[in-house]
């Protein structure tokens, strides 16, 4: 039976800003404009915010950061950070404190000028003691021995990884804001750089600028709103470990527990997903996810993606904005599975659009695959 | 006001980290092991994950173990043109844990998952480490 709290609240509200590159602005200026937006395309004010959830990788209080600069003084924040996954950790909990009335409008916000402050991954994360002497170059050393062992249990090849990014690419294609756009083939891939094996700098998600949010706010209200209303369906986190080095298996994913325990929240299984937003920072992780959350059997997900079946016009839509790979990643990602989704199933997204799109998928990872958090979205619809 | 109860590592006596990085700069290679349940803990804390045993007794490792995982850091070669790539891997030991090391003697891209191999300690990053082999 689904979870209660299934329908209860919903997202009314997006905002992007500075996606691709934003030079000379900072990381709290991109979240503030991409909040701004967000309560733009709501209908509402800055005023009516009451709750704020949000984390970045600059701010070590980000909700009192965030509180001070738009002026909000809300009766109910949450800053938890669990790397890139923080965001649909947020969804699930301002549907808690919208459905427990401890809060109104709630804002999910994040911003990054991860781009141009530097153009490299960077990091708020302590170094890992029992990592750090080997110097290892996290994230993609992590994913590269996460990579290894998926070959060697499955057979995966890196051909089925370059597939990834090709597919990724497509979608990109057709997404004008999307900042990696031109033609790329499976042997561009498997040609690039090899940065970490068996990953090469294609394999890996861009470095860009950017901000995102959006505003949740209880069904009824949403439905009084500008737009369709996404509700939130349904939604769990997981988490096994910290570093890669206590991953207790680097080929199963947690998101093989929270994919499960998000459907059964949600009363609905992968058959019913039109669209798959998966966080892509690395093509391995689109492979894993799609297996442990049930889209394939465990160990097919190399296979699965092979011949455009997740490109445009194959058998799963799955990240149609382009994902981290080829439309945006400033150093943490999961908001802006969320702001494709709801395009999605607002019916908004031109030429991307897919035909039908009632129920979306959002699964953000953290960490060095370290924490899972999926989400369902669905329309009217899907209620 | 009622007596606290304190827990066997509490005290002055170093934590489990500082004794195994002891034992590592005494050359040896030392693993915790609880008494009640025989599993062996690796990083080295103060109770047994998800069990919460606080028997812990310091064994020497094995030393023996094979390649979980591998890969390689590419980088830029160095000045007299020689590779700087270097291998990372994880390491499963034979006594059960897994830790993050990496396989010397061997060109980087030859360790394989799978291959055996036997710890020594040695100087990573200016302190002494565990660092294996091939076996």
């Amino acid at each position: 039976m689904a979870h209660s709290l299934r329908g209860k609240a919903a997202i009314v509200g997006i905002g992007t800003a500075g996606t691709g590159e934003a030079p000379g602005r900072s990381a709290i200026e991109l979240l503030a404009e991409a909040s701004i937006a967000a309560v733009a395309d709501a209908g509402l004010t800055v005023a009516e915010v009451d709750g704020i959830f949000t984390a970045t990788s600059v701010h070590a209080f980000p909700t009192l950061s965030v509180g001070e600069y738009l002026g909000i003084k809300p009766k109910y924040f949450d800053g938890t950070n669990v790397g890139g996954s923080s965001f649909e950790a947020h969804l699930l909990h301002a549907s808690l404190a919208l459905d427990a009335g401890l809060c109104d409008v709630a804002l999910i916000c994040y911003g990054s000028n991860q781009r141009t402050a530097g153009g490299k991954l960077v990091s708020m994360s302590e170094p890992q003691v029992w990592e750090a002497p080997f110097k290892p170059r996290h994230p993609i050393t992590a994913y590269a021995l996460a990579a290894s062992r998926h070959m060697h249990e499955f057979g995966t090849t890196r051909e089925m990884l370059a597939e990834v990014a090709v597919a990724a690419r497509a979608w990109a294609n057709l997404n004008p804001n999307a900042f990696a756009r031109g033609p790329l083939s499976r042997e561009d891939v498997l040609k690039s750089r090899m940065v970490s094996d068996p990953l090469s700098v294609l394999d890996c998600c861009l470095v860009t600028d950017g901000g995102a949010a959006c505003i949740m706010t209880r069904a009824d209200r949403a439905r009084h709103l500008k737009h369709k209303p996404a509700y939130f369906l349904g939604g769990a986190g997981a988490q096994w470990h910290r570093t890669i080095s206590s991953m207790p298996d680097l080929a199963i994913t947690a998101a093989s527990e929270s994919g499960p325990r998000a459907f059964a929240h949600a009363g609905l299984s992968p058959s019913d997903v039109h669209l798959a937003m998966l966080y892509d920072a690395f093509t391995i992780n689109t492979i894993l996810f799609l297996e442990d959350l049930g889209f394939c059997p465990k160990g097919e997900g190399g296979r699965f993606v092979m011949d455009g079946a997740i490109a445009p016009g194959g058998r799963l839509a799955v990240n149609t904005n382009g994902g981290g790979l080829s439309c945006v990643h400033p150093g943490m990602y999961g908001m802006f599975l969320i702001v494709e989704a709801v395009q999605q199933l607002r019916g908004r997204a031109g030429e991307r659009q897919l035909e039908r799109c009632d129920v979306a998928l959002v699964h953000g990872n953290g960490g060095t695959l370290s924490s899972q958090v999926t989400a369902l979205l669905g329309n009217e619809a899907a209620l | 006001m009622s007596e606290q109860k304190s827990g066997p590592a509490a005290g002055t006596a170093p934590g489990p980290e500082a004794v195994f990085r002891a034992h590592l700069a005494e050359g040896k290679f030392m693993l915790q092991r609880s008494a009640s349940a025989g599993v062996h803990v690796f990083y080295p804390r103060v109770a047994v994950p998800s069990t919460g045993e606080t028997d812990l007794e310091w064994v020497e490792a094995s030393g023996l173990g094979t390649v979980y995982a591998t890969t390689v850091t590419r980088q830029r070669p160095n000045p007299d043109g020689s590779s700087a790539d270097y291998n990372i891997a994880i390491i499963a030991l034979d006594e059960g844990p897994r830790m993050m090391s990496r396989v010397e003697g061997i060109a980087p891209d030859k360790v394989t998952i799978g291959m055996r191999v036997k710890a020594r300690v040695a100087t990573v990053d200016g302190a002494p480490n565990v660092v294996f082999d091939p076996a």
